[in-house]
């Protein structure tokens, strides 16, 4: 500031501090510029929203629930209002975590809103992911922050599965157990990580405080760090959008962060609270007091994970024990080489489909810009349909998940369906390998054929239903044509078809070059072009049908 | 005992040890296992006995048998007891409605007195289980023990909060929702459908009215956080989660964005 020009005085007393912050923090310029970011408008752009307040949520419930839990494996004798357990040998972490359900005011009531955020919490994740996969949101320039959402994706699995152990309850001690005897599938190390890991032999008093640390510390932290990257991504690179009249790759239409979205969003956070309160007040998530303490011998019916560990619990149900029976003996997955047990039954189904469906997720992006060998910068969204064979390739992906995930539930299909749980178990097991194939074939079919009823709507108008007859005898329906707007949505959209292999820089097609031109082959030889503007004219010219549509109704009146 | 030094070298000599020996250790046997063996019950009347047998050979004779001595479609009824006829009948589960993996419940075909008639004529046919003692099914014992004995015996197929689960093949361990406590006890005692005997060596007749209190107990606190799902687990969480709350968010976020666009 210089000398010459008088400094800004505010006629208000909130004006001048509003000045006194402002000019200590340059505030202003901040929410000029991210008050001014314009964000689409679209239900399905939420979800990653609901994610960042549940996790929210979950910090604030998290926070209170650390007040009154004792993450200590030492015994103690339970004295506590809970009748059906007084008087019972337990450990202090499930002592605490009962106290906090029926002595601290409100402790209940807390515990359950934090399950059920993390719950929604990983939900919402998930479906974010899956809108992003089937729109193509996570093309360039997106790729990187792709990558951060599954990162962050596994770290809500983590934190999830770390809260769900430290009650010290039975069902928690089962999960623990599965865990302990996936570790020690591994081979030569597992044995010493098991013990490494529980400070001892399964399960040690040391487990439930280093979980604790994880799960109150480096976890939530490590989540924290990843969601603002995630998010300093998002106003890097704008926000993506549908297509339509009026949105290309280089703009963005919408609403401004302020005070639209501003009001929204912090409306929307109390929405989500709202909803997660009511239900965390009206229905009972993990009744610890059901499960009693943990204690090695018992397995109680109906032990699952929480639904996002769900679907690597179903694969270990899948996985037979036995091969069968070969040379007169029982041929079991387990083998015993060099001294070392390699326990096969355990290792497949507890790394193979996870690793499976999360490379995959990882490197998809890379692979489709590898394919379509194209580097342009996408802002503009897919219409799931107008890809099909990404689309179907995410169904597959998202029915080799469900198969899993029913599995981890086979004994309740078993009884809430009347049907035999062994022929659930063998069902599933066909599915795992038939299912995806089913799905990707089912949704490319489905995606194309929409395809081909968008083109039809384009270039013939939607169908009324009114049955004219010709003066001549002939028959037709009358078809009512579509107004611009929504005819653009039908036309306007990226269809890459196949590319054949490319020289390289020395003019030589190469052998990965012919892979790729191949895998792009396999991609896009099932197309359905959108209709062109030759097409739409010669569909609109012959002006058969405003004819038709005219008399009729002339006739009518 | 002179002559019988000299007789043991007799030929049949053997036999009659061995004849001793078995007599010996049959004796025995019944003695130890009729401490956990129910005596033949005594409670019932002749006309009990006599109506039951009545009962019996019109309704269940088919596949039992006409002396309940079993057939190719029903096992013998010899020496199961009162108890289990009341258990059966009571719950509806026999006469059976159909073959299948297990008798499934149902109403009951017959009432109070019927299934005493019943329960009469079977335990008039060899002594097994009777009816448990009223004083085991008061509800006046120690829930804490209860709760304890029912997860390492019972929760591995009922579930921890006794909302039934699955077992092999189409048969399952059923919910013990308002089960009544003679039923409960029964079924501890006789081993019903695919339910394995926990005779009172296994769990005490003190430890059985331990059980059936903590079952009532839990009962009729309810649930303590809410409505309970259905007590099935970490299962009916996600999948209310998924539909429910996903859904009733997926519903604001429609209505946020339908005001504009």
């Amino acid at each position: 500031m210089s000398d010459t020009t008088t400094a800004y005085q505010a006629p208000t007393k909130v004006g001048r501090i509003a000045e006194y912050v402002d000019q200590r923090t340059g505030l202003s310029t901040v929410t000029r510029e991210f008050g001014r970011k314009v964000f689409p408008d679209h239900w399905s752009f939420m979800f990653g929203e609901v994610a960042l307040y549940s996790f929210i949520i979950l910090l604030l419930s998290g926070t209170f629930l650390t007040f009154f839990f004792n993450p200590s494996m030492a015994e103690t004798t339970y004295d506590g209002a809970y009748i059906p357990m007084r008087g019972m040998d337990m450990s202090v972490a499930y002592q605490s975590s009962l106290h906090i359900s029926f002595e601290v005011r409100g402790g209940l009531f807390m515990r359950q809103l934090h399950h059920w955020a993390a719950l929604l919490f990983v939900a919402a994740m998930s479906v974010h992911m899956l809108r992003v996969f089937f729109t193509g949101a996570f093309r360039k320039p997106r790729e990187m922050n792709w990558v951060i959402g599954g990162v962050l994706l596994i770290m809500g699995m983590a934190a999830g599965f770390t809260g769900y152990s430290l009650p010290d309850d039975l069902l928690s001690g089962n999960g623990l157990r599965i865990i302990d005897g996936v570790i020690m599938a591994i081979p030569v190390i597992g044995t010493w990580i098991s013990m490494f890991l529980f400070g001892g032999e399964f399960p040690g008093d040391a487990i439930i405080g280093r979980l604790y640390v994880l799960h109150i510390l480096l976890i939530p932290a490590m989540i924290l760090g990843l969601v603002a990257l995630h998010l300093i991504f998002v106003v890097v690179h704008k926000h993506t959008q549908y297509p339509g009249p009026g949105r290309n790759d280089r703009n963005v239409v919408g609403y401004p962060l302020g005070p639209v979205y501003a009001a929204k969003a912090g409306g929307f956070f109390f929405i989500v609270f709202g909803v997660l309160a009511a239900i965390a007040a009206a229905f009972t998530i993990n009744p610890i007091w059901n499960y009693g303490p943990y204690d090695p011998s018992p397995v109680s019916a109906g032990t699952q994970p929480d639904w996002y560990i769900g679907w690597v619990d179903g694969a270990l149900r899948l996985m037979p024990g036995v091969l069968g029976d070969i040379n007169g003996y029982r041929q079991h997955f387990e083998f015993v080489l060099f001294g070392q047990t390699l326990s096969l039954n355990i290792l497949l189904p507890a790394l193979v489909p996870a690793g499976i469906v999360f490379t995959v997720l990882f490197i998809y992006p890379w692979v489709e810009r590898w394919i379509t060998k194209d580097d342009r910068e996408h802002h503009v969204l897919d219409r799931p349909r107008n890809a099909p064979t990404r689309t179907a390739i995410g169904m597959a992906g998202f029915t080799f998940y469900c198969v899993m995930w029913a599995a981890a539930s086979s004994d309740l299909i078993a009884t809430h369906f009347h049907v035999s749980l062994n022929d659930v178990t063998y069902w599933l097991r066909a599915l795992f390998f038939v299912g995806p194939i089913i799905a990707f074939v089912v949704t490319k079919r489905i995606a194309l054929g929409l395809q081909r009823k968008d083109r039809e709507i384009a270039l013939h108008g939607r169908e009324t239903g009114r049955i004219v007859r010709l003066p001549h005898g002939e028959f037709i329906e009358v078809h009512a044509p579509l107004d611009e707007y929504k005819r653009y949505r039908l036309v306007a959209f990226d269809s890459p078809g196949v590319l054949p292999a490319q020289p390289n820089g020395k003019g030589v097609v190469d052998r990965k070059e012919r892979r790729r031109a191949k895998l792009s082959k396999w991609y896009f030889e099932d197309r359905v072009a959108p209709v062109s503007v030759a097409e739409l004219e010669a569909a609109h010219g012959h002006g058969h049908h405003e004819a038709i549509e005219a008399a009729p109704t002339s006739a009518g009146h | 005992m002179k002559a019988l030094s000299q007789k043991r070298r007799h030929p049949l000599a053997v036999v009659a040890l061995l004849v001793m020996g078995l007599l010996l250790t049959g004796l025995l046997y019944a003695v130890a296992t009729s401490a956990n063996k129910a005596k033949a019950d005594t409670g019932f009347s002749a006309s009990d006995v006599s109506e039951g047998q009545k009962l019996f050979v019109a309704n269940c004779a088919t596949c039992h048998g006409m002396g309940a001595q079993g057939s190719a479609s029903g096992p013998s009824l010899v020496g199961v007891g009162a108890a289990a006829v009341d258990f059966q009948v009571g719950t509806g589960r026999m006469p059976m409605q159909m073959q299948g993996p297990q008798a499934q419940r149902k109403p009951e075909q017959f009432n109070e007195d019927q299934t005493r008639q019943l329960a009469a004529y079977v335990a008039s046919l060899g002594a097994g289980p009777s009816l448990p003692d009223q004083a085991m099914l008061d509800g006046q014992g120690d829930a804490t023990h209860g709760g304890e004995l029912f997860r390492v015996n019972c929760a591995m197929c009922h579930n921890a909060a006794a909302a039934g689960g699955a077992l092999t093949r189409g048969k399952f361990a059923p919910s013990l929702a308002g089960v009544s406590a003679q039923h409960i006890y029964e079924a501890m005692e006789t081993g019903p459908q695919n339910m394995p005997v926990f005779s009172d060596a296994n769990i005490s007749p003190e430890g059985k009215r331990d059980i059936i209190t903590y079952l009532q107990t839990i009962e009729k606190q309810g649930s303590p956080g809410g409505a309970d799902l259905g007590g099935l687990g970490p299962v009916s969480e996600g999948l209310f989660m998924w539909v429910a709350g996903l859904g009733i968010i997926i519903a604001f976020t429609i209505w946020l964005t339908s005001r504009t666009s």
